[in-house]
């Protein structure tokens, strides 16, 4: 199917089950009950989940088959954003040119920062590249001021002059963005029970790039260029007494990653139409290196669940207080009750970090290859198991 | 004139004159041996050769271009491979796509976004690589992972990847360095019936005097950097400057 192998096809298919159905899925919860709170259904959270995994897609094409560890990806991301609300500025509210545009000046700017990167390997490449990003963090938080707005962050205002469509709507508010007139923001609420599932356009408009994305990823990681990508990774040497030049396909595959960024950029503008050089801080390039790492390197559909689960906790893990605690353990006697909220305390709320910290350290020790390694393992047991049952079946199977 | 003439090479590391007006002329079609103590300068030679290193003087011409200032994969393209002391290949990936890896680059299919199996299929490469393997005697590892195969396999392997570029010049640097006695056997068999079946030239560094004078037609005698004798194997084997070169000067009794 769409030139792809069995396996690959139904792999893209579960992606496109799990994405379409996500508004489903990460509501299992009623949503006046208790547990509503770890409740991932509603559209900006999901928006993150998508936009996210298609970054970790892109980055997984570089760091996962060449190898090359980029600790400036953030910066494509950062670029990305910028271009897609100059273009709400000037052009007009559509989604669709700012996202074209995005997508190019990120590849353009991580053909430049690629460029010179690439002229080293290993830890020098990654060092550069964070000096990149670092730079290019400080011109848009103060040096390039006229263009990013500085620590502001760029908006979109009233005075625009968007010439392809209108500075102000006829109530006198700023236009919302829209992919010829449908309005991201808008949103469907389908209450099933004591169930609210909400259905936005935003999402859905991410999903299917996100969906798009995903199977040019995988194309790319079984055609010849990828397979050259997975030499160089595995042996420069015999590369250049092959005949073949690493460079140009390092560099293919950087610029496609940036552009990958540079999509992820613009899809998070076009939600939310703003820009904030914040985006390009070495913290949002490291992520990513998390995200792709936590969900298994190299693999097709593990960067998306390792933002997926990194996202999830940003989101769900820091909104657990104190007050959340104690009215989880109010069934406990007073003292025990203070107790287990102080030993957990640290883990939620602001210290969410320590909680993935943690995690983080025990995927890496005893699940190298990730989460997709983790899930590997979990069917070969229970596909053992299964064996064996159906090895017993016969004489254990009680009869009714 | 040969396929590879080098002209009055020199090349020297800070204090060290490792190669010292090296002049050789490699004959097309075949297989030309270089030897020398440790220290020579076989390796700086052949690194000379394929663009590792670039000699400070003399000239190195190939097929009547020179190889001097082109990196080593533009050098490789001329129609030199060559095959290292400690094999090189790509160990994350099986022995197939080791093998496809020199057909794409020959093909140019490199760079195509279409399915591997489609382009596999459209150009013949499968077949190809099978026939190169079937003449190693590797055909039954085609899909084992490179890097758990043993060093003789491995050297197999890197050869047949460098062979099914039907290179013009195959350069060896001590290709039965650790193996045991029995895979150098079976790489000199192997040797010398890819010498029978291609048009070949073979350029050997080796220690093993018996590969060296298994496999032959000519022999160049390096020491210190500058070539002491080029003959035939018969004439090397009872040189008394050969035998003054490795076992020191001979004592009058």
């Amino acid at each position: 199917m769409l030139g792809l192998g069995k396996k690959d096809a139904s792999l893209l298919l579960v992606v496109v089950a799990l994405t379409m159905l996500a508004p489903f899925i990460l509501n299992p919860f009623p949503s006046d009950s208790g547990m509503a709170q770890f409740n991932a259904g509603y559209p900006d959270l999901m928006q993150r989940f998508v936009i996210f995994g298609i970054f970790a897609i892109g980055f997984n094409i570089l760091f996962g088959l060449t190898g090359y560890l980029s600790f400036g990806h953030a910066a494509f991301l950062g670029v990305g954003s910028y271009s897609a609300v100059w273009m709400f500025k000037l052009l007009s509210m559509n989604i669709l040119p700012a996202i074209i545009l995005s997508v190019i000046i990120a590849g353009l700017f991580s053909l430049l920062i690629g460029w010179v990167s690439l002229r080293r390997t290993g830890i020098y490449f990654s060092i550069l590249t964070l000096a990149f990003a670092q730079m290019s963090f400080a011109l848009a938080y103060s040096v390039l001021t006229p263009l990013t707005n500085g620590e502001t962050g760029l908006q979109v205002t009233l005075d625009d002059p968007r010439i392809l469509g209108v500075s102000a709507t006829a109530d006198g508010s700023i236009p919302v963005t829209n992919l010829f007139g449908l309005e991201m923001r808008s949103a469907y609420d389908m209450i099933v029970g004591p169930w609210t599932f909400t259905f936005s356009v935003g999402y859905y408009v991410c999903a299917i790039v996100m969906i798009a994305a995903f199977y040019l990823s995988i194309r790319i990681f079984r055609s010849p260029f990828g397979m050259m990508l997975r030499a160089i990774k595995s042996n420069q040497t015999r590369m250049n007494y092959t005949g073949l030049n690493p460079k140009p396909y390092t560099l293919a595959a950087f610029v496609i990653s940036g552009m990958y960024a540079g999509l992820a950029g613009g899809l998070m503008a076009s939600m939310d139409p703003l820009a904030g050089a914040e985006r390009m801080q070495w913290t949002a390039s490291g992520e990513v290196v998390l995200m792709t790492i936590l969900g298994g390197v190299g693999t097709l559909i593990g960067p998306i669940l390792g933002a997926g689960m990194i996202k999830y906790f940003e989101n769900i893990f820091s909104k657990i207080n104190d007050g959340v605690l104690h009215t989880w353990f109010s069934f406990l006697p007073d003292g025990i009750e203070n107790f287990m909220v102080a030993v957990i305390h640290p883990f939620v709320g602001k210290g969410w970090h320590l909680t993935l910290g943690l995690i983080f350290m025990l995927v890496v020790t005893f699940l190298p290859g990730g989460l997709v390694e983790g899930g590997q393992r979990i069917a070969k047991a229970l596909r053992k198991k299964d064996k064996d049952d159906d090895g017993k079946s016969p004489s254990t199977e009680p009869a009714e | 004139m040969g396929i590879l003439e080098v002209k009055d090479v020199g090349k020297r590391f800070g204090g060290l004159q490792a190669l010292g007006d090296v002049n050789l002329s490699v004959k097309e079609n075949t297989c030309h041996a270089i030897i020398g103590p440790n220290g020579a300068g076989k390796s700086t030679l052949l690194n000379c050769l394929v663009g590792k290193l670039i000699p400070d003087t003399g000239s190195v011409m190939f097929d009547g271009n020179s190889v001097l200032g082109r990196s080593p994969h533009e050098i490789n393209q001329m129609g030199i491979s060559r095959v290292f002391q400690t094999p090189e290949i790509f160990g994350d990936l099986t022995v197939m796509e080791n093998m496809m890896i020199p057909l794409f680059a020959k093909r140019d299919g490199a760079y195509r976004l279409h399915a591997i199996e489609s382009v596999q299929a459209e150009k013949g490469l499968i077949q190809q690589a099978e026939e190169m393997l079937a003449e190693v005697n590797m055909l039954d590892k085609r899909e084992m992972h490179s890097a758990s195969m043993s060093r003789g396999d491995k050297r197999r392997l890197e050869m047949a990847m460098c062979l099914v570029q039907d290179p013009k010049l195959l350069l060896l640097d001590e290709p039965t360095a650790g193996m045991a006695r029995a895979d150098t056997n079976n790489t000199i068999d192997l040797l010398k019936e890819i010498k029978e079946k291609r048009d070949i030239t073979i350029a050997i560094i080796e220690h093993d005097m018996h590969v060296v004078f298994s496999l032959a037609d000519r022999i160049t005698v390096l020491a210190q950097g500058t070539p002491l004798v080029e003959d035939t194997p018969e004439n090397i084997k009872g040189h008394p400057k050969v035998q003054e070169a490795y076992l020191g000067e001979t004592q009058q009794v």
